[in-house]
């Protein structure tokens, strides 16, 4: 494709698909969706923060089972 | 002044909500107006204002006050827009996007009179099923006419690499129309 071609492109691109007209503002107030999204951000870490805890706190669990399985009455009497 | 902005640049760096809150409502129509350019849709440019702004909080420990927060800011916008071409480009393609198009190319300013309302559609048919990268640069540099430094800036990539990104775009464009049986 040589220049005079890329330019031949440019220009049926130009009128396919004209500009926008970008409206100046959104139609409304975004930011109570920001403070949702932050909010729900928020949330969602603090659940993935105690699956991973709890997830950890049961693989050492399973583990020492495991390795140990005379530990299990214990573990049982603490229950 | 210059001290003030300073401050709700460190301000917010340091995670406080309200320096946040101002800086968004500085340049949320600046954010807002360059996602319109890219989607070209009213209703995802609101969408990903918010989504940009959410991710810029989140980023907020990575800011650099000394970077400026508008290009910082352009940046996170343009890769959001990304993503959203990436995951609409499928449908936008087949039902969305040549609904939207066709009405929109319906009655052009400028039109070539040789070129038929038939083949513009056609041309924004195929321009919708351009790699989401090559279209998102296409769009901005060819459509919106914005300087290549900006997109370049905005994209985090060379003029140099934006120009190949535009010709390949191109390319593509015509290749595509070629196989309909339209010749550019």
């Amino acid at each position: 494709m040589n220049t005079h071609d890329e330019e031949r492109m440019k220009k049926l691109l130009r009128q396919s698909l004209p500009p926008v007209e970008v409206e100046a503002e959104p139609g409304r107030d975004l930011w109570p969706d920001v403070l949702r999204r932050l909010d729900a951000g928020a949330d969602a870490q603090a659940i993935s923060g105690w699956a991973w805890f709890d997830g950890a706190l049961l693989a050492g669990l399973v583990g020492l089972v495991a390795i140990f399985p005379s530990a299990i009455p214990v573990f049982l009497y603490y229950l | 002044m210059q001290n003030g902005a300073s401050d709700v640049l460190n301000q917010f760096r340091q995670g406080d909500v309200g320096a946040f809150e101002m800086l968004f409502r500085q340049h949320q129509r600046a954010v807002y107006g360059w996602i319109q350019r890219i989607t070209r849709d009213q209703a995802a440019a609101e969408e990903l204002t918010v989504e940009t702004f959410w991710r810029i909080h989140r980023a907020h420990a990575r800011f650099d006050p000394a970077q400026g927060f508008e290009g910082w800011a352009r940046r996170i916008a343009t890769r959001a827009a990304l993503d959203w071409l990436r995951m609409t480009r499928a449908r936008h393609v087949e039902s969305e996007l040549s609904a939207e198009l066709c009405a929109e190319v319906a009655a052009p300013s400028a039109a070539d009179p040789a070129v038929t309302a038939e083949i513009r559609s056609k041309i924004a048919q195929a321009f919708g099923r351009l790699p989401a990268k090559l279209r998102i640069a296409a769009t901005l540099a060819v459509i919106e006419e914005q300087p290549h430094k900006e997109v370049a800036a905005a994209l985090g990539i060379s003029v140099a690499a934006v120009k190949l990104r535009v010709f390949r775009a191109l390319r593509k464009l015509r290749t595509d129309l070629e196989k309909q049986g339209i010749t550019p």
